[in-house]
C-alpha cells in the first residue's frame, strides 16, 4: 500500500500555512484516497502547532517538524526537516508546494532517502497508478509522466487547485526530531527589488505584459518612455494589477536603448522569464511568436492592444485583438478606472 | 590564495528558443523531431551562470572557471565555437544523449562523476553554479542532487546575485514569491548557486579569449568520456503539442473611447 506524505511550510507570519501548501493539502486527501493510501502532512515551520489548526478535517495523521531553526528558508535545516518528515513518515509518495522554500530543498531531500522528484506538476490523475503532468521546453511541450521507483516526490505547481479549507477540531500533532548539520548560511531577511514601487503581485487578477513598442519611435518619430512609464505604472495602480514584460524589453538595459526604470528581468515572462499564473492578462506593444507566447499559457482571459492587426502574439493566442495606439487607449483605460475608483471610495 | 575561488560551472545545451519544436517518439525517452539537426545554444539560465562565474573569477585572482558541458561531442562542439569567445574557461565535456526527457538524476550523477574526475579541483574553494532549471527539462533537479552528491548543504536558487566579503563569506540574492528576493549570507565555498538571470549582460566576443579557449576545448572534446542516462523508473505516458490557438475577435477601426470602455469592463467582470 502506497503511504501518501504531503509536505507544507508556514507563510512569512510564522504560523500559517501557504495557500500553495494549503492547495497540496487538498490534492493529497483526493489522491490518498484514489490511491488507497494513508495520509500524512508534515507541517515545517517556527510555530507549527499554530498552522496545523489549518488542516483539521483531512483526517490525516499530523507530524511537525518546529523551532527556530525553521523560521528560515534555507537549505540545510529545511532539506533535514522534508527528510526526518518523510522517514517518519516512511512515504512512499510525496507532494508538496512547489514554492521558492521547498522547490530549492525537496529534490536534494528526496536524494538523501533514496527517491526521485518530478517538479512543475500542474495535474495529477489515476491511470493505472498515479500520472502527472508537467511542461518541457518552456511550458512549450506538455507530457504525462509516471514513476516505477519509490520514494517518489512530486512539487505541485501553485494556483492549479482549490486550497484546503479546515472543517472541525483541530488535529492532533507529533513532532519529529531533527538533527541539523551545521548550519553556515543565514537568512538575512528579505528585499524587494530596487523599484520605485512594486510591480509583481501573483495575486493579481490582472496580468499587464508590456512589449518593446512602449520604447520605440511613436507616430511622431519620438520616443516617449517617460509618458509610457506613466501609463503603465498608472494602470497597474488603478486596476491592481501585476506587471510582466517581454524579453526583448528587459534586455534594453544592457543595449543602450530607452528604458521603463522599473522594469527589471524579475518581471520578464516567456522563454527565460516566468510563467505567472492570472485570471486576465492584457498585453500591449508586444510582437512576437512563439518564444513569447509560453509567458502567458497560463492566463485565462487574455486581450492585446497592437498596431499591428497580423500580430503573431495576439492572432489565434488572444481571445481580443484591439487594433489600435496602446499609448491613446491606456490613457483613456486609466482615466475610466481612476473616475471608477473615486466613485468606488 | 585568500578568497580565490574554483567556480565549476555546469551548463547543457538546449535547442535555439526560435526554433519550432515538434515531439517524437524515441527508442527509450520521448525526444524532438530532428533534434540533432536543430540550432543548439548553451543553455539561457547555465549561461547567466557562466558569465557571473568569469566575472566572479576575475574579481577575486586565483580563481579559475571549470565548464561542464554534458552532451553529444558534435553538438557542443558547435556550440562551444561562440561560447568560447565570451570568458575565459576551462572545458569538461561529457558525450551523452540531448534533450530534455533524459533523468535529471542520471544527468547529476554523470555531472558529479565528470566534477569529481577535475585535476586539481580544490573543494574547500569550489563555488558550482548553474541554471536554477534548464531550458529544456526545466525541473530544477539537477542542481540541488548535484550537490548532495558532492556533500554540499549550502545551496541557494534563483540566485540574482552573490557579493564576496573579505572574511571569504558571501551574500547571497535568491528569487522569491512576489518578484522579491531573500538575502542570506554563507560562512564562505563550497556552496551550489542556481542562478537566474543575473544582471551582467552577455560579453561581447574577444578574440583572445576565444583563442586561449580553443587550445583546451578541442582537447577537452576529445577525451569526453561517454556515458548512458538512466531512466530511474521514469516513464511518459503521452507527450503532445498543447492546442494554442484562439478564436481572435479582431476589433479595429473602433475609437479609443470605446476600446477603453470594454477593457474597463472586461476588468470588473
Amino acid at each position: 500500500m502506497e503511504k501518501l506524505l504531503v509536505l507544507t511550510h508556514v507563510d512569512e507570519s510564522g504560523a500559517a500555512l501557504t495557500k500553495a501548501s494549503l492547495e497540496s493539502v487538498a490534492a493529497g486527501v483526493e489522491f490518498a484516497g484514489a490511491l488507497g493510501a494513508s495520509l500524512t502532512i508534515g507541517i515545517v515551520g517556527a510555530q507549527g502547532e499554530a498552522a496545523a489548526e489549518q488542516v483539521a478535517g483531512t483526517a490525516a495523521r499530523v507530524l511537525i517538524v518546529c523551532g527556530e531553526a525553521f523560521a528560515q528558508a534555507r537549505y540545510a535545516s529545511d532539506a533535514a526537516a522534508c527528510e526526518a518528515l518523510a522517514r517518519a513518515a516512511e512515504a512512499t509518495i510525496v507532494f508538496a508546494p512547489a514554492s521558492s522554500r521547498f522547490a530549492r530543498v525537496v529534490p536534494g531531500a528526496a536524494f538523501q532517502l533514496g527517491g526521485f522528484t518530478d517538479t512543475h506538476i500542474t495535474s495529477l490523475a489515476m491511470g493505472e497508478t498515479l500520472e502527472a503532468c508537467r511542461w518541457y521546453y518552456r511550458q512549450r511541450v506538455e507530457a504525462v509522466v509516471r514513476r516505477e521507483t519509490r520514494p517518489w516526490f512530486l512539487l505541485l505547481e501553485g494556483g492549479t487547485r482549490a486550497a484546503w479549507v479546515a472543517s472541525g477540531d483541530a488535529p492532533e500533532v507529533e513532532r519529529v526530531a531533527v538533527t541539523l548539520p551545521a548550519l553556515r548560511t543565514t537568512v538575512s531577511g528579505v528585499r524587494a527589488p530596487k523599484l520605485d514601487e512594486q510591480t509583481i503581485r501573483p495575486e493579481a487578477k490582472v496580468l499587464f505584459v508590456a512589449g518593446a513598442g512602449w520604447t520605440k519611435k511613436q507616430a511622431d518619430g519620438q520616443v516617449h518612455a517617460a509618458e509610457a512609464e506613466q501609463l503603465i505604472l498608472g494602470f497597474l495602480r488603478a486596476a491592481d494589477a501585476s506587471l510582466g514584460s517581454s524579453k526583448s524589453l528587459v534586455d534594453q538595459s544592457g543595449e543602450n536603448q530607452p528604458v521603463l526604470k522599473f522594469m527589471t528581468h524579475m518581471n520578464q515572462i516567456g522563454q527565460t522569464g516566468a510563467t505567472p499564473r492570472h485570471p486576465k492578462g492584457l498585453s500591449t506593444c508586444c510582437h512576437g511568436e512563439e518564444p513569447h507566447v509560453v509567458g502567458w499559457r497560463f492566463i485565462t482571459e487574455r486581450r492585446a492592444v497592437s498596431l499591428d492587426p497580423n500580430c503573431g502574439w495576439a492572432r489565434g493566442k488572444a481571445d481580443v485583438l484591439y487594433v489600435a495606439d496602446a499609448f491613446k487607449v491606456m490613457a483613456k483605460v486609466n482615466a475610466l478606472l481612476m473616475e471608477k475608483n473615486k466613485a468606488a471610495n | 590564495m585568500a578568497n580565490s575561488f574554483h567556480i565549476v560551472v555546469c551548463a547543457s545545451i538546449v535547442p535555439d528558443p526560435l526554433q519550432t519544436l515538434e515531439p517524437a517518439a524515441g527508442a527509450g525517452a520521448p525526444g524532438l523531431k530532428n533534434e540533432m539537426m536543430l540550432p543548439a545554444v548553451l543553455d539561457p539560465w547555465a549561461a547567466s551562470a557562466l558569465y557571473e562565474a568569469a566575472n566572479l573569477a576575475a574579481k577575486h585572482p586565483g580563481s579559475k572557471v571549470y565548464l561542464v558541458s554534458l552532451g553529444p561531442k558534435s553538438k557542443l562542439q558547435q556550440v562551444m565555437m561562440t561560447v568560447a569567445q565570451k570568458v575565459p574557461f576551462e572545458l569538461v565535456a561529457v558525450d551523452g544523449p540531448l534533450g530534455g526527457f533524459t533523468d535529471a538524476h542520471s544527468t547529476a550523477a554523470a555531472l558529479a562523476e565528470a566534477i569529481t574526475a577535475i585535476p586539481g579541483l580544490e573543494r574547500e574553494h569550489m563555488l558550482l553554479f548553474g541554471g536554477w532549471e534548464s531550458a529544456s527539462r526545466g525541473a530544477g533537479v539537477t542542481m540541488p542532487v548535484l550537490g548532495e552528491r558532492l556533500g554540499i548543504t549550502d545551496q541557494f536558487q534563483g540566485v540574482d546575485e552573490i557579493t564576496v566579503r573579505d572574511d571569504g563569506s558571501f551574500e547571497v540574492l535568491e528569487r522569491v514569491e512576489g518578484g522579491k528576493h531573500q538575502v542570506s549570507v554563507c560562512a564562505g565555498a563550497p556552496a551550489v548557486l542556481g542562478w537566474a538571470t543575473g544582471s551582467l549582460p552577455e560579453p561581447r566576443n574577444s578574440p583572445q579569449v576565444g583563442m586561449a579557449n580553443m587550445r583546451g576545448i578541442m582537447p577537452a572534446l576529445q577525451k569526453a568520456k561517454s556515458v548512458k542516462l538512466d531512466a530511474n523508473g521514469l516513464s511518459y505516458v503521452s507527450v503532445s503539442l498543447p492546442k494554442q490557438q484562439r478564436v481572435t475577435r479582431v476589433v479595429r477601426d473602433v475609437p479609443e473611447d470605446e476600446i477603453a470602455r470594454e477593457i474597463v469592463q472586461w476588468i470588473a467582470e
